[in-house]
């Protein structure tokens, strides 16, 4: 019983996280058509530039309040991420919007090796041990245990898409990148200036991405310049699941693929007489995405058919 | 320039003349090994021989991709099962030692029937669900590999498999050295000549079936798959077969690597592995045999030149090694792709149909 609920509360911590990039990864893919790659290494930038900050700041010798340092961090993460997901914009994606579909899918793949090498030779191939700033002090709720840090995850993540969705939903800037989303050509004829709405796509799911990207680290209390790739791999997965080009499938594609993670890999073991060990967790992500998209290929939400394909 | 353009051109009509070309392409192709192993060093040898494999791994990703239009991230997943049959049926893993012979068609046959189980139950994605969907299978059956060692140890988890027989053909040992004519031969070379035999047998099945009822027939499905379906192509059929022939080439290439290495570990068969491969025909130009070739040839090599130059040059240029070699060549790796794809967005070397194509395409996403 309290495992069980014990492996809710993981799948929810992680879920949330996944849920928070593939949110970066559905926006852009839902107006551009096209799979952002780098996205899960802006995701690693953002961890490793919060752990910089924080570290610097821990060196300069004055005792500063834990709570200025963590915002501090995280303000400079989201500012670089939105910079250079801007930038990779302007540079790789935008020069080949009308060229053949896999073109810009191959400078995805280039900026994603780029950006993790380059922080190879800027962070170093170790593991970054990152910061306490939340007690990890555990809560017992009904026999599970929940630490603070988890809570704000997901209070966190909660929050940040809840802004998202009134962003969308209720403001200007929202109604034209969902008109643009909905076809580019006419939303440019109606006065939306398309290349700003895409820019503005890329920083907003770059912002995110950074936010996550310090939650994640703080979660594992281990930041690495390869930590982008698998995550970001993951969250793609989830927009996938639930639907991509739709920001309440990605939501739900998130936290569906944490529970499944975490739920199967706890009962993995014991459903099969101790055959399969839990190091088959990630063959349970994939298998569900599998079924799911050959029984309904549009994702669980999914309205629009993938008939641009 | 022009009229040089012009002779060649010419020659090219003329038939004696063309032989002559076929034979001097066919002597530098044959001496080779030798100039690059007296220049350069037999490091090289192998580099070229591991370019070969990529040239038949890129063939067949092209068939599915390049020919067929189905966008499959997974490719390396036939590739680590024709390595693991390979390395299952000859080494002392299972007490097993076939000979060449029997296993190679059987690795093929065995990676074919995964292509079409893995083909399968896709046939109704289309685009990047399919992208994404095959990447899966590519990770399941990794990640299986990686497992596979209890209850029962048929794979031996990620230590992977070890002393692996060597190709054995007409009786000789291909790992071993050997002298006919008075000339030393060594394993590479002997790998050299039968890759280069299969990859050049490769390429001509590959022209042979672009211009088969079959072949038209995915280019079909490739540009309009509602319209070829109308004009009677059993399109089911059609993809499963373009799956299962993709399917084949990369189950020759992973037996071929697996006794060329001499052992064989899930390692080698990650995600990177099959966007490396992917990048390989893209780059070269998609749907285009000579171009997918090129590519394979030039990001084979080009990882293994950054390699061997990123210490040396920085040592002459700043007296010290600044940056770390390994990150500085995929960070330079990753920069060519970036370049090449913003300056020729349809390959290196592309189709003529296809650069015709792209040059009037207005809208297209």
């Amino acid at each position: 019983m309290d495992i069980f609920l014990q492996q809710v509360l993981n799948g929810l911590v992680l879920g949330s996280v996944y849920a928070l990039v593939a949110l970066g990864y559905t926006m852009v893919y839902g107006i551009l058509g096209l799979i952002n790659f780098a996205h899960g290494e802006v995701v690693m930038i953002g961890a490793m530039v919060a752990l910089t900050v924080m570290n610097a700041m821990a060196g300069m010798g004055t005792a500063l309040p834990p709570q200025i340092v963590l915002a501090a961090a995280v303000v400079t993460a989201i500012g670089v991420c939105m910079a250079l997901s801007f930038s990779i914009e302007r540079v790789a994606y935008r020069p080949l919007r009308r060229a053949p579909r896999l073109a810009p899918l191959i400078t995805a793949i280039g900026v994603s090796i780029l950006l993790q090498n380059l922080a190879m030779l800027i962070w170093g191939r170790q593991y970054h041990t990152f910061p306490r700033i939340v007690s990890a002090t555990p809560h017992n709720i009904g026999g599970a245990s929940i630490t603070d840090l988890q809570i704000i995850i997901i209070a966190v993540c909660a929050a940040i898409m809840t802004g998202l969705l009134l962003l969308v939903h209720y403001t200007r800037l929202g109604r034209a990148m969902r008109a643009t989303a909905e076809n580019p050509t006419v939303a440019g004829l109606m006065g939306v200036n398309i290349n700003r709405i895409i820019s503005a796509t890329f920083v907003i799911g770059a912002a995110m991405g950074a936010v996550a990207g310090v939650l994640v680290a703080a979660n594992y209390s281990i930041a690495h310049y390869s930590m982008g790739f698998t995550l970001g791999l993951k969250a793609f997965t989830a927009a996938v699941l639930g639907g991509i080009g739709n920001l309440g499938g990605a939501m739900l594609g998130g936290l569906l693929l944490g529970l499944i993670e975490s739920i199967g890999a706890g009962y993995v073991g014991d459903l099969t007489g101790g055959f399969l060990g839990s190091h088959y967790q990630d063959v349970f992500a994939f298998l569900v995405l599998v079924l799911v998209l050959v029984l309904r290929p549009t994702g669980l939400l999914g309205e629009r058919v993938a008939e641009r394909a | 320039m022009k009229t040089w353009v012009a002779s060649l051109v010419g020659l090219r009509r003329d038939r004696r003349a063309l032989w002559v070309g076929y034979a001097l392409v066919a002597f530098v192709l044959a001496v080779l090994p030798f100039a690059i192993d007296n220049s350069i060093g037999r490091t090289w040898v192998r580099v070229l021989d591991f370019a070969l494999l990529y040239a038949l791994l890129a063939l067949g990703l092209n068939i599915v991709v390049g020919f067929a239009g189905l966008l499959d991230l997974g490719y390396v997943a036939f590739y680590a099962v024709g390595a693991y049959t390979w390395a299952l049926l000859a080494s002392p893993q299972l007490g097993l030692h076939l000979p060449f012979w029997v296993i190679l068609p059987l690795g093929a046959g065995v990676a074919a029937l995964f292509g079409v189980l893995l083909g399968a139950p896709t046939l109704r994605l289309r685009g990047d669900y399919l992208a994404i969907v095959t990447l899966g299978f590519g990770e399941i059956i990794r990640i299986f590999l990686n497992n596979l060692d209890h209850p029962v140890n048929i794979t031996n988890g990620p230590i992977g498999i070890n002393r692996i027989d060597p190709i054995q053909i007409a009786g000789i040992d291909l790992t071993r050295n050997h002298e006919f004519f008075g000339i030393a031969f060594s394993g590479a070379h002997f790998h050299y000549y039968v890759f280069l035999m299969l990859a050049l047998a490769s390429m001509f099945v590959c022209i042979r079936l672009e211009d088969s009822r079959i072949g038209r027939a995915w280019i079909a499905i490739r540009e309009d798959e509602v319209a070829a379906q109308s004009m009677g192509i059993n399109t089911r059929n059609v993809k499963l077969l373009a799956f299962a022939m993709g399917a084949t080439f990369g189950g020759i290439a992973g037996g071929l690597f697996s006794s060329f290495q001499g052992f064989v570990s899930p390692e080698s068969f990650i995600l990177l592995e099959s966007i490396m491969v992917l990048c390989m025909v893209v780059l070269g130009g998609m749907g285009h045999v000579s171009g997918v070739v090129l590519g394979a040839l030039l990001l084979a090599t080009l990882p293994e030149v950054l390699r061997h130059t990123a210490s040396p040059v920085q040592q002459q240029l700043f007296g010290k090694v600044i940056l770390d070699p390994e990150s500085l060549r995929m960070l330079l790796f990753g920069l060519a792709l970036i370049l090449v794809m913003l300056l020729r967005p349809s390959g290196l070397w592309p189709s003529p149909t296809r650069r015709r194509e792209f040059a009037d395409t207005k809208e297209q996403r």
